[in-house]
């Protein structure tokens, strides 16, 4: 029988033709081409430079092909307000700030400039429902005539017949367009919701650890300004890891953290479990961290100047002086126009100089992030000495690549300077043009985290109250990677860390970066499993599939963890098997709360009806102890994007 | 320097926007996608065709590629899928033979249709289910059952069966012929 196939072989060998050469290079031609056009629509998709390049209708094409969510139409609506109200609304330095890609309108406005104290102030509030940024400032006790308009406006359209209407009436290219003023330049990272994996096909899961909170004070600043978050804004592991948990810690002497896995019961789904896993970093005693050299690199361009960004920022950066002592050094460099250096390397407890240095910087000209960051790096090199920690902190409200030809160029750059061992990090402010992605894709490059501070509690708490884990690296490029039994987990699915996914062998290779932890960081990451047998399984098995894998086993899988000393060029790695078992603690149900509600917020198709208040009833019962009330926090939260969550 | 690079690597700097990379990994496997789209095919002007549908997809699909398989795996994974796709196509104008009448009605439309000198072998090939064709048009490739079964996503057994029933088929088929 053999011989048939051999002869098969041999004839078919014989048969082939030869590639026909001139077809040949037609084919290559046109992959090339559509390589190319790949690469395009791709940086279009994540703008980098945030000039519009062709005005308000630029995009336009590729949002037609879309079809816009009622989640799109609503913010198409309280785009439509806003432009309503700022053309009544007489002050063109803040209108402009909104409506930045609509040039026709600022003119509109600007003639009719009348700039008394009491507009402006008005104008503030407007400005703050448009962009959806949470403040607490005075109220507006004498209210100009377009006050009551604006205020009520908002609410009224987007409950009612008014968007109806625009879905009839206005064309869909105007549509679009008027997105724009409203999401203005703000970019996020664009990934898919990781989906379920079978675990026979596909039994690796490998990713980098995320201890990021950005996604979170995006997501509340836009519940609290009455917009429901776009899903890309959302990201899961971000939201779970924006609140402390009391993971146990490692002892003195082991691995400088350590993971705990609970096998706990899903809420949303009586059929499968939620595999936590969380991490908890150790806490070395305050008195014996190493001095710090920090180096503010502060964005004082023009689109600074704005409550929630500039004097936000020296709030913020004063708070942070205060954990600070005579061992730390602290240098200011600012970028706008041209870089420079406003304070030089100072001791910390010298809190007059830099608060004086601080307090003389103004908003004025336009963002050259390159060159402050070249010089930022610079004087870090110069602070830098064996035993400190340097880390520079970028601040920005996103303008961050003007003028810059190559954003690879940049990240590039950062890459490198890592290797240095400065640290980045990265504080987003202010909302309007905030590129989430830009920022996200520094801070994961720099080795550093990406915070957005949207209040000055938020700046107390990433600044302040987790102040050593955002400053004092323990353990850099820390990767998960998780191996699930096919004999016992049929279907696995991560949630959330779309951003962070890596390649199954980059897991073992330490020249593949990955995300760091910070001294008393913890870091919670949820796999949602169905086991063998479980009537929720989605996926059939296969007919044709050869028997179930050989080793027997009741492990539910394997956990590795591989991670560097800070500095370190060579990985180590913690191994422990998941098995079934453990109690769930407050901690693990809240954080399947917060999972929970992210998921709610993206429309994940998971959940089995599970909403809101299933939600609000998990947090509240595993709030726990909460000292700094973010849980309450987070349950105020969803009960907000309940009520706003209506189709 | 790039030649020495393995498709892995280059595959993931294709997808980063290196075009370069996906330039040279095209390069080095144009001919093998080829010659894989005629034994799927058993046309050379469909085997043209289907390369190209590979070629212009490529790019797009690249952005897919977990470096969990061997890229070779993968890069035939596409093939036979686009190959499947441009069946679905095809099927609306000709039903492609499920089975030996319909098999035979084919062959008759063939023979009618002398213009068209369609070799023994591939118009066997054509006879054979889908399923069929595309597991013998693998291991007609020079892939080991395990490579096969990884690219069609089936266990090795399943393989080595099919392989066994197209065999069947073939010898069938060419008693049939000898007798007429």
């Amino acid at each position: 029988m053999t011989d048939d196939l051999d002869d098969l072989k041999q004839a078919m060998t014989a048969a082939t033709p030869a590639p026909d050469k001139a077809r040949k290079a037609e084919h290559l031609a046109l992959a090339r081409k559509n390589f190319a056009a790949l690469q395009e629509t791709r940086a279009q998709a994540r703008p980098t430079s945030k000039r519009p390049a062709k005005g308000l209708f630029r995009g336009v094409k590729d949002m037609v092909t879309t079809s816009l969510s009622s989640r799109g139409l609503m913010t198409a609506t309280t785009a439509l307000v806003a432009i309503g109200l700022v053309a009544v609304v007489p002050d063109w330095q803040a209108g402009r700030e909104m409506l930045r890609p609509a040039p026709m309108v600022e003119q509109t406005v600007a003639t009719g400039a009348d700039r008394s104290r009491k507009a402006v102030q008005t104008l503030a509030q407007t400005d703050d429902a448009a962009e959806g940024v949470a403040r607490t400032q005075e109220p507006v006790t004498a209210a100009a005539p377009p006050a009551p308009l604006m205020q009520a406006a908002p609410a009224n359209t987007r409950q009612g017949g008014v968007m109806d209407a625009l879905r009839s009436e206005v064309p869909a290219e105007a549509r679009s367009a008027l997105r724009w003023p409203e999401a203005d330049t703000e970019a996020f990272p664009d990934a898919e919701a990781n989906t379920l994996k079978v675990t026979a096909e596909e039994p690796v899961s490998t990713f980098s650890v995320d201890v990021d909170t950005a996604a979170y004070a995006v997501v509340r600043s836009s519940l609290i300004g009455g917009v429901m978050p776009p899903h890309e804004a959302v990201r899961i592991e971000e939201m779970v890891n924006y609140f402390p948990y009391d993971y146990p810690a490692p002892e003195a002497g082991e691995a400088p953290f350590r993971p705990t896995v609970t096998v706990t019961d899903t809420p949303w789904n009586p059929d499968t479990q939620l595999v936590h896993i969380g991490i908890q970093g150790q806490k070395p005693a305050v008195e014996d961290r190493p001095p710090l050299n920090l180096v503010f690199l502060i964005d004082t361009s023009g689109s600074m100047e704005h409550p929630d960004k500039l004097p936000l920022l020296k709030q913020s950066l004063s708070l942070m002086l205060s954990k600070l002592d005579a061992r730390d050094r602290v240098a200011i460099v600012t970028y706008a126009g041209s870089a420079g250096q406003v304070l030089e390397p100072t001791t910390a407890s010298d809190r007059a100089a830099i608060m004086a240095a601080l307090d003389n910087l103004a908003a004025g000209g336009t963002t050259a992030g390159q060159a402050g960051l070249q010089q930022a790096y610079a004087v870090a090199e110069g602070m830098a000495e064996e035993g400190e920690v340097t880390r520079v902190i970028l601040t920005t409200d996103g303008d961050f690549n003007v003028g810059l030809s190559d954003p690879e160029a940049l990240k590039r750059y950062i890459a490198d300077k890592r290797e240095s061992g400065t640290y980045l990090s990265v504080l987003g402010f202010g909302r309007g043009n905030l590129d989430d992605a830009t920022m996200q894709a520094l801070a994961q490059n720099g080795n550093g985290q990406a915070a957005y501070i949207d209040t000055l509690s938020e700046a107390q708490k990433v600044l302040v109250d987790q102040f050593s884990g955002a400053l004092f690296p323990i353990a850099d490029d820390v990767k998960i990677q998780v191996e699930f039994n096919p004999a016992t987990v049929a279907e696995y699915r991560l949630i959330g860390y779309e951003t962070r996914a890596l390649n199954r062998d980059d897991f073992n290779n330490d020249r593949v970066d990955a995300g760091d932890i910070g001294a008393g960081h913890s870091v919670t990451a949820i796999y949602e499993i169905t086991p063998v047998g479980s009537p929720a399984r989605l996926s059939d098995p296969l007919r044709y599939d050869s028997a179930p894998p050989a080793p027997e086993s009741d492990e539910l899988g394997y956990l590795k963890l591989r991670y560097k000393e800070p500095g370190a060029a060579t990985s180590r790695l913690i191994e422990t098997p998941i098995t079934e078992g453990g109690t769930a603690s407050d901690d693990m149900r809240f954080a399947a709360a917060i999972a929970g509600f992210g998921q709610i917020l993206t429309d994940s198709p998971y959940l089995n009806g599970w909403d809101y208040g299933d939600a609000i009833a998990l947090a509240n019962a595993a709030k726990g102890d909460d000292p700094y009330g973010y849980r309450a926090e987070a349950v105020r939260l969803m009960r907000l994007a309940q009520s706003l969550d209506r189709p | 320097m790039r030649m020495t690079t393995s498709d892995e690597n280059l595959a993931r700097a294709a997808a980063g926007g290196d075009v370069e990379a996906f330039a040279c990994l095209l390069e080095r496997h144009y001919d093998a996608v080829f010659r894989l789209a005629f034994r799927l095919t058993g046309v050379a002007a469909e085997a043209e065709d289907l390369t190209q549908d590979v070629c212009a997809s490529l790019p797009a699909k690249l952005g897919g590629f977990r470096a969990e398989a061997r890229f070779t795996t993968w890069l035939w994974r596409v093939v036979v899928n686009a190959a499947h796709d441009r069946r679905r196509r095809a099927a609306t104008h000709a039903r492609h033979a499920e089975g030996w009448g319909d098999w035979e009605t084919a062959r008759r439309a063939a023979d009618r249709e002398a213009a068209e000198a369609i070799d023994w072998l591939a118009e066997a090939m054509r006879a054979l289910p889908e399923e069929l064709r595309d597991t013998l048009a693998l291991v007609l490739d020079d892939q080991s059952h395990e490579e096969a079964a990884e690219v069609l996503g089936i266990a090795p057994g399943t393989v080595s069966w099919r392989i066994s029933e197209a065999k069947k088929r073939l010898r069938a088929l060419r008693e049939k012929e000898d007798q007429t």
